[in-house]
């Protein structure tokens, strides 16, 4: 034991940053990469887009109809192809690229802003659930509850009730965003919580929360400190899924034209208008599906190599 | 008698820990779970007080619930003059430097997303005002006593051997210089050759702070290695407390010599000749005692006045104590002494 203390005082070196040896971790994670590199892309490509490309997204130009995307000019010398409008033009003349520009603002802010509102609640109910006993089993029957109530009726019949008084209060846009964003959120942190409470629980009967009691620490810290980095793992997936979904949902109400206005592009609301001649110009319809699962595939890989990455036991140390 | 009565550090009297046991439809309470069912006994200050027993006698339990890591049944419990059985956990915390514990299973007991130097310095963050500077000089220095390389500090438990992580979380109990530790079997989840090393270190260390321990343990002949007074528990009670000597030369309760004549002897010529008492039969309920003598149906040498009325926990010899109504003559004889003089 004494050979071990005598060694050790000789001024040790100063330690490398964690967050370094997270990002190495991180960066082995191919998949990981390509996605983060793609979000990198499609947040810029929506964020600065419409600065530089500056061409408004509702501009009509009837002249300019139906113009097919560039890459039409290899293999068809005859269409109607323009280097102003490289993703082409819809059945009124505005320029698509300008509207995946747009819509992806939309997409994005809704999905992210979505996802983060239902992990948040769905880890506060499914901490408090689990770590408190006796907020169990209100929580979760509540939890069940809303988990019963059929979503999308549900989503639809919110967006009837309140986008007017939410429009009158916020304007029409950021009303409608409140809604959309608050419709999403308060109907998907279900199997979050569910996830979170079943781990919690095992987790607090674990010797290093009681050792933390024995210490005298609060249970406030217990959990910011001990419980839930342990349940960052489940909270990442499902965060990960939850801006999928929230995306798709976006979509989806959108389609149903009860999303946005229809002045407003959005990634779901390209595609439900160019559904009707997708057979005519099929291009229509892949820019704004593609933007869409690229984009929730590379968050799903992100999710996956920060999962890995922030495992001290995968990082290996 | 004098010199080895110091004052007691920690004074447990009649400490009862049940857990209610819910069933049927509708969660109701139908029954208790008597891990610790009255125990009482005293750690003076600079010993080493063994608890021993079989597995799910309450060793555990009781260790626990000395330091209030449950709300107790009933009973006291006294730490350095201040009584903590009824005191709330808010109030409980600044008292909390003070008592410590190690843990068995050193793997569970260190979170795995913290550094070693997080969970060092935990003790401190919750109960000092040091700047990031004087922790980290602390938690180097804690890391020194317990013989861990201060190079590993910014490593995670996962990256280290048994015998360490125990180390780790001998030097977590040390941080906040607590006078009393309740050590629940740290040795129990390590190699034998680890085993050695980790209990040197906690007598080495013992006599560097002036620790007070409470050792539980099922391993006897380490008990005997390290502890000043032992106690024998079995069934959530205490049957027999005694200075280590006398209880290994000279046991008295019969389930302590039961477990005592299990202990390996190494001379095969004397093993061939030592008697070894077997019990008959599994340990009994602690949801569903039997009544009277809680070991009266395994008891060699059981009584019918063992099946009817429990016997008490009394002082026997000067400070032995024992729970047997076998040692009942002694008592009455002597009680005209022990008894004013208790």
């Amino acid at each position: 034991m004494s050979d071990l203390t005598t060694s050790a005082p000789a001024a040790a070196p100063k330690p490398r940053n964690q967050w370094l040896d997270v990002w190495a971790q991180f960066r082995t994670h191919k998949g990981a990469v390509l996605g983060l590199g793609f979000l990198a892309f499609i947040t810029l490509f929506a964020a600065l887009g419409p600065t530089l490309w500056g061409v408004d997204p509702g501009d009509l130009d009837i002249r300019n109809k139906d113009v097919r995307p560039i890459y039409h000019m290899l293999f068809d010398s005859d269409a109607k192809v323009s280097w102003a409008h490289p993703m082409g033009t819809d059945n009124l003349g505005r320029d698509i690229m300008a509207n995946i520009m747009q819509g992806g603002r939309i997409s994005l802010a809704v999905g992210w802003t979505a996802m983060i509102l239902a992990v948040f609640i769905g880890t506060l109910v499914g901490v408090l659930a689990g770590y408190f006993r006796k907020a169990d089993g209100l929580l979760m029957r509540f939890t069940d509850l809303v988990l019963a109530l059929p979503l999308l009726p549900l989503l639809l019949v919110m967006m009837l009730l309140f986008r007017d008084p939410l429009r009158a209060a916020f304007g029409p846009e950021n009303g409608i965003f409140i809604l959309i964003v608050v419709g999403i959120g308060i109907t998907s942190w279900m199997q979050t919580a569910r996830i979170v409470r079943g781990d919690i629980m095992a987790l607090k009967e674990r010797e290093f929360v009681l050792a933390a009691r024995s210490i005298g620490t609060p249970s406030r810290r217990i959990i910011t400190r001990h419980l839930l980095p342990n349940v960052l793992s489940p909270i990442m997936v499902s965060a990960t899924l939850g801006l999928a979904t929230a995306i798709i949902t976006e979509s989806a109400l959108s389609f149903l034209g009860l999303g946005f206005p229809s002045d407003f592009p959005t990634w779901g609301k390209i595609l439900f208008d160019s559904v009707d001649r997708m057979t005519a110009f099929p291009e229509r319809v892949i820019w704004p599906g593609l933007a869409i699962s690229l984009t929730v595939l590379a968050v799903n890989y992100i999710g996956d190599g920060l999962r890995d990455a922030l495992d001290p036991k995968i990082r290996g140390l | 008698m004098l010199d080895d009565t110091p004052k007691p550090l920690v004074r447990v009297r009649d400490l009862k820990m049940h857990f209610p046991i819910h069933a049927g439809l509708l969660r109701r309470r139908v029954g208790e779970v008597k891990a610790v069912d009255g125990v009482s006994f005293d750690v003076m200050e600079g010993e080493t007080l063994g608890l021993v027993g079989e597995s799910g006698c309450g060793k555990s339990t009781c260790g626990r619930a000395v330091l209030r890591l449950y709300d107790i049944t009933a009973g006291e419990i006294s730490i350095d003059g201040r009584e903590i059985g009824t005191m709330s956990q808010t109030k409980l915390r600044p008292i909390r430097p003070t008592m410590q514990m190690v843990f068995q299973d050193p793997q569970a007991s260190l979170n795995p997303r913290m550094t070693v130097e997080a969970i060092i310095r935990e003790p401190l963050d919750e109960h000092t005002s040091l700047s990031m500077a004087e922790k980290t000089a602390k938690v180097a220095e804690l890391m020194d006593a317990v013989g861990l390389n201060r190079k590993f500090a910014k490593r995670y438990p996962h990256a280290f051997s048994g015998g360490q992580r125990q180390r780790i979380g001998i030097a977590r109990a040390l941080a906040l210089n607590p006078k009393f530790i309740v050590c629940d079997e740290p040795i129990a989840a390590l190699d034998v050759s680890i085993q050695a090393q980790v209990v040197n270190l906690l007598e080495d260390l013992q006599e560097q702070f002036g620790l007070t321990y409470l050792f539980i343990s099922h391993d006897l002949s380490m008990v005997r290695h390290i502890a000043t007074r032992v106690a024998v528990m079995y069934l959530g009670k205490i049957v027999e407390l005694a200075p280590r000597e006398a209880l290994y030369r000279d046991p008295l309760h019969p389930y302590t010599k039961a477990l005592l004549s299990a202990v390996p002897e190494p001379d095969p010529a004397l093993a061939r000749t030592s008697g070894r008492i077997i019990l008959q039969g599994d340990v009994p309920s602690p949801s569903n005692p039997p009544k009277g003598c809680n070991f009266c149906t395994r008891c060699p040498a059981v009584m019918d006045l063992c099946k009817e009325i429990e016997p008490d926990y009394r002082q026997v010899q000067p400070g032995r104590f024992v729970a047997c109504h076998l040692y009942n003559e002694t008592t009455t004889t002597a009680d005209q002494t022990a008894g004013t003089g208790a």
